[in-house]
């Protein structure tokens, strides 16, 4: 039992591993867990009592009943603190099971916290595993792509300046069939409202652009999305463990708001792209609180429902349920606004259990669906769990205020047979919303 | 061994409580200074109201999604750490350690109750221990160390228990209660014992985090 | 590409500076015949003011106060005003784009044209892309090589040259080896450095002999550093910012990390220790004998820096530092989360707080500061820490007049866009 049982081939965890030597593999270590960390890591080596109670969280050692290898407290054993037992002498062989487990077993979704008594958090010890594993290149191929491009072109998907503003043009085009006179305002100094999207809007899923201008259109609100870097708001960087990028990131896009005099930042439905603003990136680069508020579409949408700026005529008559994504709830207590927006929506919701901040992870998130395709089998049978949850709801339709959830669930909802649709709440107000100002 | 017991209850005990308090505070003063040094962030979102908002949930029994899914451990936990304070501070025999050493006059309790905790304690330890080998995921992270800590938190209570009930040499018992109290004394600021002397802290920057930056409960 | 450099100016020593309130158009607001009117935009000398109209499905224009340019195009947008006057805008035509001036569509088209900037002399560049090759387009002339991709062009200081970031090769899909064996180098008026590098930011000129190009660079996952003509320093760091020349003496200065602390390099040596918790936005006064920055002592708490002395009070943000003409006065913008704006002058805030506040302007002389500001939505001035009576429904940052006696307002009042002359001792 253990990682060195379930390994996974992938292009660059094997070149980097077969450059290791003991000596890098002690630096890094060294670098990390004495230059870098401080005291959370050692007080938290110390002080977990290896008690197994957040084993019932993780929803790896829940679809993996009878290997505990997959338990939150089994990964850290085998990734920090073996390192730390060990000073650091670990083989290439172990620091590639560290990387798998860092990068593709644990979503970060700190579910765990909510069952460890000492406080231990382990999102935190598996972000510090990824970071020795960065120092190393140890680095899934996918995920370690997608930070290289947000190092050059400061966006996930390697889009171009002209293809960023051709999509938003093209984007207002389209919709103008619909809306005579929607405009995206690009550019726009001093809007109330910047809005602000991931990478892949505008490479595959332009529709979320088009929706998303024809809301604020038909809310009449002042806003812009910006023409030049850092509209991108997602940030693998911080899931490789790159912090000077992800701090990089960060500032282009705060910056970005900034030079703008906008208001505020509205974004997508989201969920790692709003940790990366509120708690890691806004740390790394010294800001206490984020330098310009960033509102989740969560919010936002609820925002636009209660002031009338939206209104529903009919609402949508199948029954739904509702997954809470982890960033938003668990990292931002946005669960009760959200099921308040999917109650404006819709007529009937079904709780799953456990809900709210208690939710189960789509396994997607913390960059492992980033990860790739080598390891979506790792995602899919590590969320049976979750799907045993979908499951019991027996609805038909699923609201997921998430990219990284949506991917995640509709790739178990396919393995697992459950004949379930997925909705942003994107989707759903731009169905069922009164469109006073379309032809 | 009379002599050896009386060194052991005179200048020894008045050592481990020396070692135990000063390990204590420099392990404290480290872990903080080291906060200040490399995690600023940690001191800036501290929150004394999100601090005991979380301690004072995770003091309650069933008062969180951990101990709710983990009952037995939920009732072993709450039952040793109980058990344990009370014997350590209003054991009878304890009220004449804090009577001869400092000067206290303490209330204490009735023998047949300390008998009873004390059992319950050594239950705790055998629950403990039987997790540590028969539940998967506790043996899968299970070390030496462990092990370590779990038969030394045992040994004070077993031989007051045996001393108690007179079963083998009494006076041993009774010194062997002493040490491995001691023991433990010494061993809490620098083994996972330590948890007792960090988790109000872990406790409360989880509390704080989650209060002020998460807007979430951490239960 | 940043702002044009403050030397640049413009010619308002030809401006009208005789005292008084004028209205130069009596209404802003859209016209009948227009489908739409998009946001305005004052010129500096406050004479004019343009947006964009769209006449009808796919025929758009700038307005001009209560003219139009006469040519219509598919699609116009991002109009911008050179500090000179002259007035700009991103314009599509058949298909193709260029950038037009004062009604006037470059000669040279391309797939795409975007992100106009200004630099001294009158210098109006775009970024441009044709057959998926991309370069920076310099008063209509496009770089002779073109790139797979370019981007962060400056200028130099007279205006003539132009720097950006590019990348050298293409990459395949995932090719994690292509993009580490460095493919991103400066090109100096389209001519690329021979070294490449993993990661390259934010080229800038030496304004001495415009000879000199230094900019970020990322030598490895994990090594950064400046280099200057493509020969990186001899130390390397934890992460950079944007390196400045200092104008007088050539000496390069950029903010470095060591050991999760913020200092500044000079040349490659250490000139203020790495203690701090951020530190960007260098400027150097012009003689160069002061070095500013945006700095955070302590965690959370930013303020500005001269010569490595923060000032006093700190503040959760710190924006737009603004330096005197000598450069030994200082202002800036603090705020918290956005919100609560305060003008911050010689480490001193002014009074009252502002829900959004525009970056500070100095008089020629160094004497006074100006600052436009929002609350409520109504726009104002403050000067020398009191605010003025005017308030505006749309306003346009303050202008001194070359001899520092008198303040240039740009507004909108009843939707009139209106230009005020206010004689600085008249204020209060």
């Amino acid at each position: 039992m253990g990682i060195a049982d379930r390994r996974i081939e992938d292009g660059n965890l094997m070149q980097a591993v077969a450059k290791l030597t003991p000596e890098k593999i002690k630096a890094a270590y060294e670098l990390v867990t004495k230059g870098e960390a401080g005291a959370r890591l050692s007080t938290y080596y110390q002080s977990c009592m290896r008690c197994g109670m957040c084993a019932q969280a993780c929803h790896f050692s829940i679809s993996h009943p009878d290997d505990p290898s997959y338990t939150p407290v089994g990964k850290m054993d085998q990734t920090m603190w073996k390192l730390i037992r060990q000073k650091g002498e670990v083989t290439p062989d172990e620091v590639y099971g560290m990387a798998q487990i860092a990068y593709t077993e644990c979503n970060m979704c700190k579910r765990c916290v909510h069952y460890c008594p000492v406080g231990i958090d382990t999102g935190f010890i598996t972000s510090l595993v990824r970071r020795f594993c960065y120092r190393l290149g140890v680095v899934p191929t996918y995920i370690l792509d997608t930070a290289h491009s947000h190092s050059a072109v400061m966006n996930q998907m390697w889009v171009k300046q002209d293809e960023w503003i051709d999509s938003l043009i093209w984007q207002e085009d389209e919709a103008r069939g619909e809306f005579p006179n929607l405009r995206v305002p690009l550019e726009k100094e001093g809007a109330e409202i910047l809005y602000s999207v991931i990478a892949p809007e505008p490479k595959f899923r332009t529709q979320l652009i088009y929706q998303a201008a024809a809301i604020m259109h038909e809310a009449g609100l002042d806003w812009t999305m910006p023409a030049l870097p850092g509209w991108d708001n997602s940030d693998m960087c911080m899931f490789v463990g790159d912090s000077e990028m992800m701090g990089r990131l960060k500032r282009c896009h705060y910056e970005m708001a900034q030079r703008l005099k906008v208001k505020r930042i509205v974004m997508g439905e989201c969920g790692h792209a709003f940790r990366s603003v509120y708690d890691t990136g806004n740390r790394w680069l010294g800001f206490k609180d984020w330098p310009v508020p960033v509102v989740h579409s969560v919010e936002f949408f609820w925002e636009l429902l209660t002031t009338g700026k939206i209104k529903i005529p009919k609402k949508f008559d199948k029954p739904v349920t509702i997954h809470d994504p982890c960033n938003i709830t668990r990292g931002y207590g946005l669960m009760d606004k959200l099921r308040e927006v999917v109650h404006m929506l819709c007529d009937k919701v079904v709780e799953m259990s456990p809900n709210r901040e208690h939710t189960i992870c789509c396994c997607a998130g913390g960059g492992i669906i980033n990860c790739g395709p080598p390891f979506k089998s790792v995602r899919v049978a590590g969320n049976k769990a979750k799907a045993d949850q979908l499951a019991a709801t027996g609805v038909e339709y699923l609201v997921a205020p998430c990219h990284n959830c949506h991917g995640g669930l509709e790739d178990i909802i396919g393995h697992y047979k459950l004949g379930m649709h997925t909705k942003f709440l994107g989707d759903l107000i731009y169905q069922l919303m009164e469109k006073t100002r379309a032809e | 061994m009379q002599t050896l017991y009386n060194f052991a209850t005179g200048p020894l005990l008045w050592a481990s409580f020396a070692i135990f308090l000063a390990g204590s505070v420099w392990r404290i003063y480290s872990m903080i200074a080291l906060a200040r040094k490399k995690e600023m962030s940690v001191y800036a979102y501290m929150s004394w109201g999100f601090s005991f908002r979380s301690i004072f949930r995770w003091l309650t029994p069933f008062g969180t999604l951990g101990w709710k899914a983990n009952p037995a451990m939920t009732v072993g936990t709450f039952a040793f750490h109980l058990c344990l304070l009370l014997l350590l501070l209003f054991a009878p025999g304890h009220a004449e350690m804090w009577d001869y050493n400092f000067g206290l006059a303490i209330w204490s309790l009735p023998e047949w109750l300390a008998d009873t905790l004390t059992v319950v304690v050594i239950a705790c330890c055998a629950f403990f221990a039987f997790r540590r080998l028969r539940v998967p995921a506790v043996r899968y992270v299970t070390t030496t160390h462990d092990w370590a800590v779990l038969l030394l938190v045992f040994l004070p209570f077993i031989s007051a228990f045996l001393a108690k009930m007179q079963l083998g040499n009494t006076l041993f018992m009774t010194l062997l209660h002493v040490l491995s109290a001691e023991a433990v004394l010494i061993a809490i600021p620098f083994t996972r014992l330590s948890h007792a002397i960090f988790s109000p802290f872990t406790r409360a920057y989880m509390g704080s985090e989650f209060g002020g930056v998460r807007h979430c409960p951490d239960w | 590409m940043g702002s044009p450099d403050r030397e640049s100016g413009t010619s308002a020593n030809n401006w009208d500076w005789e005292k008084g309130k004028r209205t130069i158009v009596q209404s802003i607001a859209p016209k009948e015949e227009d489908l739409w009117q998009e946001e305005a935009y004052a010129a500096p000398d406050g004479e004019s003011f343009a947006a964009v109209v769209r006449l009808e499905d796919e025929s758009f224009t700038l307005r001009v106060n209560d003219g139009r340019w006469e040519e219509t195009f598919e699609k116009v947008w991002y109009p911008r005003f050179a500090p000179d006057g002259r007035l700009t805008a991103l314009v599509m035509a058949d298909d193709e784009w260029t950038v037009a001036v004062d009604g006037e569509a470059w000669e040279e088209r391309f797939a795409f044209a975007w992100a106009t900037t200004f630099g001294p002399n009158g210098a109006i560049a775009a970024s441009v892309q044709q057959d998926m090759r991309y370069a920076c387009c310099l008063n209509g002339a496009p770089w002779e090589n073109m790139y797979e991709n370019a981007q962060d062009y400056c200028f130099s200081a007279d205006g003539k040259k132009t720097a950006g970031v590019v990348q050298v090769k293409s990459l395949k899909q995932a090719d994690l080896d292509g993009f580490r064996s460095g493919i991103f180098t400066v090109a100096v008026d389209g001519e690329a450095w021979d070294q490449s590098f993993m990661n390259v930011w934010t080229p800038v000129f030496d304004g001495r002999d415009n000879e000199r190009v230094a900019a970020q660079a990322r030598l490895n996952a994990y090594d950064y550093t400046i280099v200057v003509n493509g020969e990186p320093w001899a130390a390397t760091y934890n992460c950079v910012w944007e390196p400045v020349f200092n104008p007088a003496t050539g000496v390069l200065a950029a903010p470095v990390r060591q050991g999760g602390r913020w200092g500044v390099a000079f040349d490659a040596a250490m000139n203020w220790p790495a203690s701090l918790y951020q530190c960007w936005g260098l400027q150097w006064s012009r003689d160069g004998k002061n070095l500013w920055a945006v700095v955070a002592p302590e965690y959370g708490k930013f303020t500005v820096a001269c010569n490595n002395k923060p000032w006093a009070a700190t503040f959760p943000v710190v924006t737009e530092l603004a330096l005197s003409p000598d450069g030994t006065r200082a202002a800036a913008l603090a705020c918290h989360a956005n919100k609560d704006y305060k003008v911050v002058v010689d480490g001193k805030p002014w009074q009252g707080s502002w829900d959004m506040a525009w970056q500070p302007v100095f008089s020629p002389d160094g004497a006074h500061v100006a600052a436009l500001v929002e609350k409520g939505g109504k726009k104002t001035y403050l000067v020398n820490n009191l605010p003025l009576d005017e308030s505006f429904t749309e306003a346009w940052t303050p202008a001194f007049s070359p001899d520092s006696s008198s303040l240039l307002l740009r507004g909108v009042q009843n939707n009139a866009l209106v230009r005020v002359v206010l004689p600085l001792k008249d204020i209060h």
